[in-house]
């Protein structure tokens, strides 16, 4: 796995069909088992495969808190440090399990008020694994409402 | 049916059961193990891959506008994490509804859906706190994975009074289809002759629609009798016709058919494709031992070894609730009714009374 990288200082301009550079990553084992323990996630078939396949898995798979910091990490990677995520909903379709490669893409499909709107799907070799939509202020410095920075 | 009535039961009992759980409210917050903090966060980072130093570096999350290091949004859940050796609390719904639906035979389980809000970011010092409640339960459905119910539950983090994020989890707890049903049976679909009905898929089936004048019908092929109507002469008449000879407020007159007939005409469809058919398929004008004729699928039998006159007897299909989830949309509202269809086996064949 190569370095991450920093995301941007400044919000890029934003309109609506823009898309965002894809985001590949590798389900390595390591990868699968490192987030799964770096998230808290304990459960089995997350780093056995043997009690995974034994569940009916092909192999250990990726788990889903995994996938709210991947996709919370591929628009910040893009939409940069002043960022602020408000929400993130996934809608999970098949499994990703080890050995499988996940294509991000993304597309602006909303800007309204410094507030983006991002459709992402993450895409494996069994098809498409996780549908999510992200609203993110590109600039939590000039939020249009103080909800985003705090006291909800 | 003692089956049907099992079946209705099993889900009343899991209403029941789930009912009192989401009367239960939200559950008490419970802390995580320890307050949010830099190790935790770098671990996270490292092993996603984020590189944005505002979870990092204080001076770089500054120079973003933020008061110092915050902690990554997504990691909301992980701070309340119960870890290796963590028991769920007795008042937490995900246990007691996952318990419920195991003890009814639910025993598999897969998330569907995940959705996040976050209120404000957090920062390395603040103690978040999780309480669950459950919100909804939808069921018994036909899904691609097996007979399944959805539910949701909605966790709340809080720092003191504060919410800081939101979370609706939604879940799929499914029988896992045995062997020998899934080879034989389609999801939920039933023979009244205890046929095969892998050729059917019962989420793409289209329902029968039932005007007034066809109704008396349709409630028939779901009591698993052919109701052929009667004339005022007594005739017996299919399709159904408007029962001019009555008031609209009296039912139609008609008979029972015994269900047995030979095979007037036939065709075999090849094309084009019909929902939850298997092609080719053979659609048949069936001659009742009563006179009249109606029109059905013939099934269980080679279309090159369809003949007229062939003998053939009525089979019932009993469809579950809404089969209609392969896709986890089409899940959202609540479950449709059960339903029935009639078509034709050929007489003596597997399972067949007469």
């Amino acid at each position: 796995m190569t370095a991450p990288v920093a995301p941007p200082r400044t919000p890029p301009r934003v309109a609506v069909d823009d898309t965002l550079p894809p985001l590949v990553i590798e389900a390595t084992p390591t990868f699968i088992v490192s987030t799964a323990l770096a998230t808290r996630d304990f459960q089995d078939v997350h780093h056995d495969r043997d009690l995974a396949q034994s569940k009916g898995s092909e192999d250990i798979f990726v788990n889903i808190l995994t996938d709210t910091g991947l996709v919370g990490r591929y628009v910040t990677d893009w939409a940069g440090q002043r960022a602020q995520i408000r929400s993130i909903t996934l809608r999970l379709g098949v499994p990703w399990y080890a050995y499988d490669t996940l294509t991000f893409a993304g597309t602006v499909s909303a800007v309204d008020d410094g507030v983006a709107t991002v459709d992402v799907v993450g895409t494996n070799a069994l098809g498409k694994h996780v549908t999510s939509q992200v609203s993110v202020v590109l600039d939590h410095t000039e939020t249009p409402d103080h909800t985003a920075q705090g006291n909800a | 049916m003692s089956v049907d009535q099992t079946v209705a039961s099993t889900a009343d009992r899991i209403r029941t059961s789930t009912d009192a759980v989401r009367a239960g409210g939200a559950s008490a917050p419970v802390p995580g193990r320890d307050p949010i903090n830099g190790p935790m966060i770098a671990n996270w980072t490292e092993a996603i891959g984020d590189g944005n130093p505002i979870y990092r570096d204080d001076d770089a999350a500054r120079a973003a506008g933020w008061d110092g290091v915050v902690a990554p949004p997504a990691m909301a859940q992980v701070w309340t994490m119960r870890g290796l050796h963590g028991a769920r609390s007795d008042d937490d719904p995900l246990g007691a509804v996952s318990q419920i639906f195991d003890d009814a035979g639910y025993t598999s389980v897969v998330a569907t859906n995940c959705d996040s809000t976050y209120h404000r970011y957090t920062r390395p010092g603040e103690h978040v706190a999780i309480s669950s409640e459950l919100l909804d339960v939808v069921g018994p459905k036909t899904t691609g994975l097996g007979e399944g119910w959805f539910f949701t539950t909605r966790n709340v983090w809080t720092v003191g009074d504060e919410v800081v994020a939101e979370m609706n989890f939604r879940i799929l707890k499914f029988r896992p289809p045995t062997a020998s049903n899934e080879s034989a049976a389609a999801p939920g679909v039933t023979s009244s002759l205890a046929a095969p009905t892998d050729d059917l898929d019962a989420g793409a089936m289209m329902r029968p629609t039932a005007s007034r004048d066809t109704a008396f019908f349709w409630a028939g092929v779901a009591d698993h009798e052919l109701r052929i109507q009667r004339r005022p002469d007594g005739t017996l008449v299919h399709p159904p016709v408007p029962a001019l000879w009555k008031h609209h407020s009296e039912t139609t007159d008609y008979q029972v058919a015994a269900g047995t007939g030979t095979v007037y005409s036939f065709v075999v469809h090849h094309a084009p494709r019909v929902p939850g058919r298997t092609l080719p398929f053979v659609i048949a004008l069936v001659e009742l031992d009563e006179g009249a004729r109606m029109l059905g699928q013939l099934r269980g039998v080679d279309p090159a070894e369809v003949s007229i006159g062939m003998p053939v007897v009525v089979e019932f299909l009993d469809f579950p609730a809404e089969s209609n989830a392969a896709d986890p949309d089409a899940t959202v509202p609540g479950p449709g009714d059960p339903w029935t269809l009639y078509a034709w086996q050929p007489a003596g064949s597997k399972g067949a009374t007469t």
